[in-house]
């Protein structure tokens, strides 16, 4: 049985970004929230840093300055105008939050407390400055928390644990979203005068991730198949201290605290690379340093194949206090004691830069031409404004997901209040009833998590921290391998309730498409900027590559790629050194 | 290693009572409970109905009895309990499927005591943020540390012979902004948890302070917000 809903404005996934703007919408117009998860289970949860804002309570800073670090982080590839938003609503933002009742730490005179982050400077790099705004190491659960109480006590709706499956589009306009509900496995048509995507990102395509095994996708996988771009899906962060094994973040604030990356001899090998700032480099840096140690042999361990965090020099009762979190990791999942002993890390993926690409107050673009898509919005780490561009800083996302969701918000409340419910033919929901209904029809014993399990490690061979023409043309080879294999394979349990089984396979699908469009952009990039490196064209090349990717899978399925000049404004490009 | 798990199974649309089925599995002595169960899910039974999200105890999704004990699956390792590993739902929330319980009527009881700031309407509203010290900020640092996993209200007794009762969690949830010097609805959520289904019908058992994965003093808590209810001290 389908069953009808209609709504002014209909908000998938229930992270920082979508609960903006549910709560932006919510107060204006009628707002349902769709999410695979309880909305307290997102992924947003588990930032630990900050939100960086030039409040300059701590320390004189301006938003200026603020925005130069963001751009410079980005390896010149962000759009500065959507920056400049982004840096100078990130004061009110906080604010904001504050009044929402977000329980900030404090400086000893009762304001909210600042604290340092990686590239984060005062007046154009010249020295760190305190601009990241703190709640203990939780800061992302505390913003998670705040959004979902006053998203109840505005009266927003919420679909908890119902899967997006496909959008509504009717002649180009978005008309809505279909929606597979876990309890019953019912199709739920959501009829909607606007939609907004925010569903976070997907980095599980990598074996060593910081990401939660939800984080697969679902969004712009939805779009590519839609035959939407998708734009810089080349550039995904990786962030150089995730636990051995298990890719569990170990915040940048270690590092900051004092803490040393050393390889097998016990070198501090980050003076070899980053002399000046050794351990504080940007991320993806560190992450490249610490990819050429493993392969010259220099890596901890029996096979040599990770690195050790050392807060061994670091005061104890700092670790403690200012590190419980991650100290705990250590302790719990590896055994590790970091007070004795150096914690086992290596580079994990952590965050995708490229997405879904929007304007500045998150309308979906249709194409490289900035052409929108009317009732289409997207926000947060599945959309790309593109506020990060190569590479993004500490406590930007959750300035991102904040900022960008509630701007998301507005737009909708503004467009649902000035168009009519766009008619949704009955037989809208059919297209997805048999897509179910063909992955439940026949047998084939091969399990899915073999090919994903596949499809993890080639990325995390060939197409992550340093790539190159041969690695990434194996990795676009395998995936289409592993594609054709993915095609064949089929539900087992063909159970109502919670079929989770069925929910895992359609996000390895999503997986693939995201990976897929990853090494395309990647292959056809021959420079290197931020997170993507290529040991076959080390150099910069701005003369031809400052711009945007944007892919689009044609009709006959094979992705094509077009480009979008990067938006520039004060700052010019100049080479990134720290 | 090999791992031995039993693991309670039913499936509504085919099962009248639950079952234990049992998996011997190879692991690591380092493997996440979580882990384990997605091996049997993966690669032996892929019916298996389980939550989990983040893998590393922050998103509070996979809340379970393992071993007799409330836990996050993903917060215990092979090497720290005994075979066979016995993993059940959680207690006193309907049985939706195999390790899933129906989570409504949790978060049901948490928003019933209005877990959200409610400002003074007397009080201008401020230009900047509010200003606050960092002792009025310590005052209710612990509670703000829920994750809403419901492993502290499923492992009451109380909870378990009468789900009218708001639970440890609700309570946390209510202490946090009880004691925020920002806050100005106590007196509502001190109403609210003065009545039959509120804070008095915890008998301090502790079973939760036990089981919270993120080492919340819950009972702790409960208690203080009896003291509120009781002499009006927050």
């Amino acid at each position: 049985m389908t069953r009808y809903h209609t709504y002014d404005a209909v908000i998938v996934g229930a992270g920082g970004a979508g609960l903006s703007a549910a709560l932006a919408a919510g107060k204006n117009v009628k707002t349902a929230v769709v999410s695979k998860l309880y909305p307290t289970r997102s992924h947003t949860g588990t930032a630990q840093g900050g939100m960086c804002a030039a409040l300059a309570n701590v320390e004189d800073d301006s938003w200026e300055w603020h925005a130069f670090d963001t751009v410079k982080g980005s390896d010149f590839l962000a759009d500065q105008d959507a920056v400049d938003i982004m840096c100078k609503e990130a004061v009110t933002a906080v604010l904001e939050l504050e009044r929402m009742g977000l329980p900030f730490n404090r400086t000893p005179e009762g304001r909210i407390d600042q604290r340092r982050f990686g590239g984060h400077t005062r007046d154009h790099g010249e020295a760190p400055v305190k601009r990241a705004c703190y709640a203990a190491d939780r800061t992302g659960h505390m913003i998670l928390q705040t959004l979902y109480q006053q998203c109840n006590k505005e009266g927003v709706e919420f679909f908890n644990e119902f899967f997006v499956l496909d959008l509504l589009m009717v002649e180009g306009t978005c008309a809505g979203i279909i929606a597979y509900e876990l309890a019953t496995g019912e199709l739920h048509v959501f009829r909607s005068r606007s939609v907004l995507f925010a569903t976070g990102g997907y980095g599980k395509m990598f074996k060593i991730t910081s990401n939660a095994h939800t984080l697969t996708g679902d969004g712009p996988g939805v779009v590519y198949r839609k035959g939407l771009p998708l734009e810089d899906m080349e550039f995904f962060q990786f962030h150089p201290t995730g636990l051995y094994r298990l890719g569990i973040l170990l915040s940048e604030a270690a590092r900051g605290e004092g803490g040393i990356l050393r390889n097998k001899d016990g070198e501090r090998f980050m003076e070899n690379y980053a002399p000046t700032i050794k351990d504080l480099a940007p991320r993806d840096m560190v992450s490249r340093a610490m990819f050429s140690e493993i392969k010259a042999g220099r890596g901890a361990g029996e096979d040599n194949d990770y690195l050790l965090l050392d807060l061994t020099e670091v005061d104890p009762e700092v670790v403690e206090k200012k590190l419980p979190d991650i100290t705990e990791f250590a302790r719990t999942y590896l055994d590790v004691e970091p007070l004795e002993e150096g914690v086992p890390v290596v580079p994990t993926a952590h965050y995708a830069m490229g997405g879904i690409p929007t304007t500045v107050d998150a309308e979906v673009l249709r194409d490289h031409r900035a052409e929108t898509v009317p009732g289409f919005y997207a926000a947060g780490e599945c959309a790309c404004v593109s506020v990060h561009g190569a590479n993004r800083l500490g406590t930007n996302s959750l300035l991102d997901i904040v900022v960008f969701g509630r701007r998301g918000g507005l737009a909708m409340t503004e467009y649902a209040s000035t168009h009519p419910l766009p008619d949704v033919p009955e037989d809208a929901h059919e297209h997805a009833e048999k897509w179910l209904a063909s992955l439940m029809e026949g047998d084939n014993p091969e399990p899915v998590a073999d090919i994903r399990e596949t499809l993890q490690q080639e990325m995390m061979d060939k197409a992550s921290v340093v790539r190159n023409e041969d690695s990434l043309t194996q990795a676009r080879d395998s995936i289409g391998k592993l594609a054709e294999r993915y095609a064949g394979t089929r539900v087992r349990d063909r159970s109502k309730v919670f079929n989770t089984e069925l929910t895992e396979h359609i996000e390895f699908g999503y997986l693939l498409d995201m990976a897929e469009a990853l090494v395309v952009s990647a292959l056809a990039r021959t420079e290197s900027r931020g997170g993507h490196y290529r040991d076959d064209h080390e150099m910069r090349e701005d003369e031809h590559w400052l711009k945007h990717t944007f892919i689009t899978k044609g009709d006959g399925g094979d992705p094509s790629l077009a480009y979008k000049d990067v938006t520039l404004g004060r700052y010019t490009p100049v080479e990134r050194k720290y | 290693m090999q791992v031995t798990l039993r693991v309670q199974r039913f499936n509504p649309e085919h099962d009248t009572d639950p079952h234990f089925e049992s998996y011997t599995i190879d692991a690591d002595a380092m493997d996440r409970i979580l882990d384990c169960l997605h091996q049997v899910k993966w690669y032996r039974d892929s019916s298996l109905a389980l939550r989990r999200s983040c893998a590393h105890g922050i998103c509070g999704s996979d809340a379970m009895v393992i071993n007799g004990v409330n836990a996050l699956a993903c917060k215990v390792l092979v090497k720290d309990v005994k075979q066979p590993i016995t993993v059940e739902p959680i207690r006193g929330l309907p049985l939706t499927k195999d390790l899933v319980v129906d989570m409504d009527p949790f978060f049901s009881g948490y928003l019933a005591v209005k877990p959200w700031l409610i400002a003074d309407d007397a009080e201008p509203e401020p230009e900047r943020e509010r200003i606050q010290s960092a002792a009025e900020r310590e005052r209710f640092d612990d509670t703000t540390k829920c994750i809403l996993c419901a492993a502290c209200t499923t492992s009451c007794p109380i909870f378990w012979s009468d789900q009218e009762y708001v639970g440890p969690a609700a309570i946390v949830g209510a202490h946090r902004f009880i004691f925020d010097s920002r806050d100005a609805g106590g007196r509502e959520r001190i109403e609210i948890l003065s009545g039959k289904n509120g804070a008095f019908k915890c008998r301090t058992a502790f079973n939760c302070t036990a089981a919270c994965p993120r080492g919340i003093e819950v009972t702790k808590a409960i208690q203080e917000v009896k003291q509120a209810a009781l002499f009006g001290s927050f």
